[in-house]
């Protein structure tokens, strides 16, 4: 066997498309739309494309991604300036650092897994803008943002089926 | 053959160490940024010009996406207004028999209270000037709650202008660029509204966590609050003008009182954009702190007499003789918005003043 033949993973297919189809479903979900008096939940999309590069492989370039997405999501939703980066960034790197730990795993593991980064990333949320504001955030608000974010987890599973096995390297 | 025997297997090594590397040097960044920013200020020179610059781009963007949604609601409501032509029709006319009667009230108010300026010589606030605007994003995490607007500079609008809808208060300018502003509602984590109790005068301050309802904190006095009480805003601090409907004190299921939002009751699809500006705003604050105050001149007769030891006998009555003395004048000329004198009599007013 030779390494001749490898194609390596292209980065705009792993990265690159699910960052702009993350930018695109965050910025429709922040349009004033309401249906029956009630306005659109506020998933963090950004976070099974987190999950999911981290689970994939590891990358030079992803985290670059992740850092793009979060200081989007931060002028979108008017957080401070680089708190969405954190949040994405810290879950980023507990699931790199366990990636082994996941090889494997069945997918109601792999959710619980996601679930905790989730959870990772909106306690981080909840801690930075506390320190910022000096106020505390209500809870039942980041109990539904953690909620409408842990239903996506399909879309990570996607991701992850897609792109595993792409790179010879990790499998 | 076994994962160890790969023989691509040594590659993974040195890609992951520089994998791990660019993390940390990229969450060392994302931390120094958080940490440089300074949002905490709400100061347009603070608002930065990356945010202004996304902010010119979200909102055309924004605004051409939301069309057809907007479009798709109008059309509804028209097909909706078509049907229920009747029962509409209805409950108007019984809601214009009842506002009738308080047209007669509002009549007879307005003419007492114009007397009462008149006799008193108060300085009223000159009437606030306007820009409208549309809503075209909307953040609703816990984190953040703010709005983009599409209407910025080039209509007057500044960094702490009130925003309302047609029900009520929804936050203020933040950020504004040319064509786009943001507004920060009174839900967001960082939002503090200098507020009041309509029915007691009791001052508090509205402050958000997130949710739907923020918290009033601050409150003061004896029974300040009880459920279904009517919070405006008070105009301390002179960011708000005085009596803007905010909305409906309730007991929050922690305990804590919190506002039913009067903006929540319909949509917030277009708003208002009061161009306020009050006389702190309009000083020039700089040229004042230049200018030294003289020394007094001893045993000049304009000096006021020190306070004597024993207290005044009557409380109530600077209120009803303000232009008498000179320091009971400058109280009325300093307040932003005197409320109607017929509905709260001269002899209440200093006690729920200062609660």
């Amino acid at each position: 066997m030779s390494s001749g033949g490898v194609q390596p993973l292209a980065p705009w297919r792993w990265l690159g498309v699910p960052l702009v189809q993350v930018m695109i479903a965050t910025f429709v979900f922040a349009l004033p739309f309401r249906f029956w008096g009630m306005s659109l939940p506020e998933p963090v999309f950004a976070l099974p494309v987190v999950f999911a590069w981290a689970v994939i492989r590891p990358s030079m370039l992803a985290p670059l991604g992740v850092m793009t997405m979060g200081v989007y999501l931060d002028f979108l939703w008017g957080t401070p300036t680089g708190l969405w980066a954190v949040c994405l960034l810290l879950p980023y790197g507990l699931v790199l650092g366990g990636r082994a730990m996941l090889a494997g795993q069945s997918r109601l593991i792999m959710w619980a897994w996601y679930s905790a980064a989730s959870a990772l990333a909106l306690g981080a949320g909840y801690l930075f803008t506390m320190l910022n504001a000096q106020n505390a955030p209500d809870p039942i608000s980041v109990g539904w943002q953690f909620l409408a974010t842990v239903v996506l987890y399909p879309f990570a599973d996607r991701l992850i089926d897609l792109f595993e096995d792409a790179d010879v390297r990790f499998r | 053959m076994s994962l160890r025997d790969n023989p691509l297997g040594e590659l993974r090594v040195p890609l992951t160490w520089t994998a791990g590397i660019v993390f940390i040097v990229v969450l060392i960044a994302s931390v120094a940024i958080l940490l440089s920013d300074r949002r905490e200020a709400f100061d347009t020179d603070d608002y930065g010009r990356p945010r202004t610059l996304s902010d010119k781009v979200m909102a055309p963007v924004g605004d051409a996406l939301s069309t057809p949604g907007r479009l798709t609601g109008q059309g509804v409501d028209g097909i909706r207004g078509y049907f229920f032509a009747v029962s509409e029709n209805r409950r108007l006319k019984a809601e214009v028999k009842d506002l009738r009667q308080w047209r007669d009230v509002a009549i007879a108010l307005r003419d007492t209270n114009e007397r009462y300026r008149a006799v008193l010589g108060l300085k009223t606030d000159p009437p606030i000037p306007m820009a409208s605007a549309r809503i075209v994003t909307d953040s609703r995490g816990p984190f953040a709650n703010s709005r983009l607007a599409n209407a910025g500079i080039e209509a007057g609008i500044k960094a702490g202008n009130p925003v309302m809808s047609e029900n009520g208060l929804v936050g203020r300018v933040v950020g504004v660029s040319e064509g786009v502003s943001r507004v920060l509602l009174l839900t967001d984590v960082a939002s503090r509204t200098p507020v009041m109790i309509d029915r007691t005068n009791s001052r508090a301050i509205l402050t958000g966590d997130g949710g739907p309802n923020p918290k009033l904190e601050y409150l003061r006095g004896q029974d300040p609050v009880k459920s279904g009480d009517r919070v405006l805003t008070s105009g301390d601090g002179g960011v708000f003008p005085r009596g803007l409907p905010v909305g409906i004190a309730v007991k929050g299921l922690d305990g804590r009182w919190r506002v039913v939002l009067a903006s929540d009751k319909a949509a917030v699809d277009y708003v208002r954009i009061l161009l306020f500006e009050d006389f702190t705003q309009v000083a020039n604050r700089a040229g004042l702190e230049q200018h030294t105050v003289p020394p007094p001149t001893p045993g000049a007769s304009t000096l006021p007499p020190p306070e004597p030891a024993s207290p005044a006998p009557a409380a109530a009555a600077p209120a009803t003789s303000g232009p008498a003395t000179p320091s009971a004048k400058a109280s009325t000329t300093a307040s932003p918005a005197p409320r109607s004198p017929a509905a709260k009599p001269p002899a209440k007013a200093p006690a729920g003043a200062a609660p």
